[in-house]
């Protein structure tokens, strides 16, 4: 038996353990069918096209306890959140929500898995199995909320487990918000994996930024699953910001259902240290005159690796579609690695697309420029870098976030060896 | 007295050129050295030599600064020691805001004196005085470093910066190159702001107009990499008259200083 295999089976022996069981019928019904096709389709492999570049090794090496059942003490989130969650389970103590909002916990399940069909994605399956509660957020129609939407969830404890937040995301018609989601590593021990399920609808004429934020333990695993549709003028944007991870699989998928739809996908990684850190996106336009605009930007350092897929998908009927890709990444020290490949299919003729990669350096002539006014070298790459991540964080639509995330990534570059 | 900066027989080259071909200049405490010459003939070259521009190597000669060899200095020391660049061609670099990098810098520079550190009220009244007398917009402390700035905005920061961190020695790269009258003026207004007992300055011109306004002690003509000329200031009018074909067929006079 691989690796993978063991793993596989000691996760399926932890399900056995945990018996999940709250929830109605259907919700039953879904886990059963989720922990089948779980079994059935194993850990993904390098031989599967969608995991050729990320090995998922570090995985079969964790050792988890079981997933938290009762609620547990955890450090608070710099600014307090519409719901907490801890090791997966909820906590109290959340803020109230603004209007228009509203967050219930599993339900009935019958809208969970449109959008992540447990039998296609087996950690989708695994998250699916074991649900035992969930952040259903809803957006009212022609709610218009300015106060960010904050999800918090934390790793916590001395003891690594498997965690598994699973949200749902659904703005109704007119309707215009920002959701956070916070998925942090609030402990020292690192360990854990946390596998996330998050899926988007964004119906007619809405408009919906999320951002997601990815703050792990050097040693964690995280694989988080988004999964969004829009409707007809319905507006997307997405805010990925990852920083380290032992191995961090970031899958990402907009589904442009309805005519005029737009997105923007914006994404911004670390990987130092040893750290893995895969973004897959898919932009999929299914219908005419969609817009899709897409930036990630990575910095890679020391032995870190990082892996951009980007698919931009052009159904035939998606005739004036207008698609840009884009990711720079910035490659710190010798040992550190990136592997980029944009995908265009585009079946349609009447479209604009463009992509690019690029793999650079920090100008030499701006580390002059810095230096020749006084700022010793180590500082000036730590600014540069810094400069080159901006882009992303400036345009975060919360800006405390974009402050504290830029003080995180100082002392992580700040940390990093020269 | 020990000179502010003492050059000898400097010889610098870039990948395979050999640019400077024996450079000796010395400049006193309190001295303005205005420098010329045609386009290539070496004059950024030695302003990047003296700055610590990586990508020269010295071949042969010494730079001694305020009694030290000033070519075992990095960049960064350099410049905490008073050296200061005003590029040619200043560096466009996004996402760091002009605010931020100056006040990195400025910082930098208390720290090395063992000054406590300036927090951004403090910083934000100097620079303020010192944007005044550059006449800067105020949006540029905003905006990422140089990016997009006109060229007289670029040499305008260059001077700002330059009255921020008050350098020993300041050396000015074509800094009136691409300016308009005013904006001319301006840099001279803050050249002169800095002239003082204890500095140096080694301004680099094509133009005798700016040495109107700053007042050298002395002006040298650099060409093909050496010091061919050396005089007052009356030699800048002088090559703004004849141009620097007349320097072939006049020999230099006798004593001149080197
Ligand atoms: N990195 C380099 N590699 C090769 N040659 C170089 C390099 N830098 C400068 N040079 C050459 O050295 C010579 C002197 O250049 P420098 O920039 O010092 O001239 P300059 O006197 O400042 O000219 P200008 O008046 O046009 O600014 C030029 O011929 C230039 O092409
Ligand atoms: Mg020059």
């Amino acid at each position: 038996m691989s690796d993978l295999d063991q793993a596989q089976q000691r996760l399926l022996a932890l399900h056995e353990a945990a018996q999940p069981s709250d929830g109605g019928d259907a919700v039953a019904t879904l886990r059963r069918e989720a922990r089948a096709a779980f079994a059935e389709q194993g850990l993904p492999t390098t031989r599967m096209e969608e995991w050729r570049y990320t090995n998922l090794a570090p995985l079969a090496r964790l050792d988890l306890a079981e997933p938290a059942q009762e609620p547990v003490d955890c450090p608070p989130p710099d600014v307090p959140a519409h719901v907490q969650f801890a090791n997966g389970v909820r906590s109290e103590g959340a803020a109230a929500l603004p209007a228009g909002v509203s967050i219930d916990g599993l339900g009935d399940g019958a809208d969970l898995g449109q959008l992540a069909p447990a039998k296609e994605h087996p950690f989708v399956a695994l998250n699916t199995a074991f649900l035992l509660d969930a952040a259903r957020v809803r957006v009212e129609a022609g709610a218009q909320v300015d106060e960010p939407v904050r999800l918090d969830f934390a790793t916590v404890g001395e003891v690594p487990r498997l965690c598994q937040p699973r949200v749902l995301l659904q703005a109704a018609p007119r309707s215009r918000a920002t959701v956070v989601i916070d998925l942090r590593s609030a402990t020292e021990q690192g360990g854990f994996l946390r596998n996330a399920v998050i899926e988007t609808h964004v119906e007619d004429d809405a408009e919906l930024r999320v951002v997601l934020l990815e703050r792990s333990h050097p040693e964690d695993v995280v694989v988080t699953h988004f999964a969004s549709r829009q409707g007809r003028n319905a507006r997307l944007e997405t805010h990925t910001v990852t920083l380290g991870g032992r191995l961090v699989r970031n899958d990402l998928s907009a589904v442009l259902a309805g005519e005029g739809a737009e997105c923007r996908l914006l994404g911004l990684f670390l990987a130092a240290g040893d750290d893995v850190i895969d973004n897959h996106t898919l932009v999929d336009h299914a219908v005419p005159h969609g817009r899709s605009d897409e930036l990630y930007k990575g910095v890679l350092a020391e032995n870190g690796r990082g892996v951009f897929r980007g698919r931009v998908l052009v159904r035939p009927d998606a005739q004036k579609t207008d698609a840009s890709q884009s990711n720079p990444n910035l490659l710190l020290h010798d040992g550190a690695e990136i592997d980029t490949k944009p995908q265009l299919e585009i079946h349609a003729d009447d479209v604009r697309c463009s992509h690019g990669s690029a793999i650079g350096r920090l100008d030499p002539e701006a580390l002059y420029y810095l230096r020749a006014r006084g700022i010793d070298e180590p500082d000036a790459r730590r600014l540069l870098t810094e400069g080159f991540a901006a882009e992303i964080l400036a345009g975060l639509p919360v800006a405390d976030l974009g402050e504290s995330l830029g003080e995180h990534l100082r002392e992580r570059l700040g940390a990093l060896g020269s | 007295m020990t000179a502010l900066l003492e050059i000898r027989d400097l010889h610098a080259k870039a990948g395979d050129a050999e640019i400077l071909q024996g450079i000796d200049l010395t400049i006193q405490p309190g001295e303005v050295h205005a420098i010329m010459g045609p386009n290539g003939s070496g004059k950024s070259t030695l302003a990047g030599v003296l700055s610590g521009r990586p990508s020269f190597e010295v071949t042969q000669g010494t730079v001694r600064y305020d009694g030290r060899d000033l070519l075992e200095l990095e960049i960064e020391e350099r410049a905490r020691e008073g050296i200061f660049l005003a590029f040619q061609y200043p560096v466009e670099i996004p996402g760091i805001t002009n605010n931020y990098f100056l006040k990195a810098a400025l910082n930098a520079h208390r720290k090395h004196k063992g000054l406590e550190e300036f927090d951004a009220m403090d910083f934000m009244t100097l620079v303020r005085e010192k944007m005044k007398i550059v006449e800067m917009p105020k949006d540029l402390m905003g905006r990422s470093i140089n990016e997009g700035f006109s060229g007289g905005e670029k040499k305008r920061n260059e001077v700002l910066q330059m009255l921020l961190l008050e350098p020993r020695l300041a050396i000015m790269d074509e800094t009136d190159s691409g300016l308009d009258i005013d904006a001319l003026r301006v840099v001279a207004t803050g050249a002169n702001h800095l002239r003082g007992p204890e500095r140096g300055m080694l301004v680099i011109t094509h133009y005798q107009r700016l040495l109107d306004y700053i007042q050298p002690d002395f002006v040298h003509v650099l060409s093909e990499g050496k010091i061919v000329r050396s005089g007052g200031k009356e030699l800048a009018h002088e090559l703004e008259a004849k141009g620097y074909g007349w320097l072939e067929v006049e020999p230099p006079a006798e004593g001149a200083p080197a």
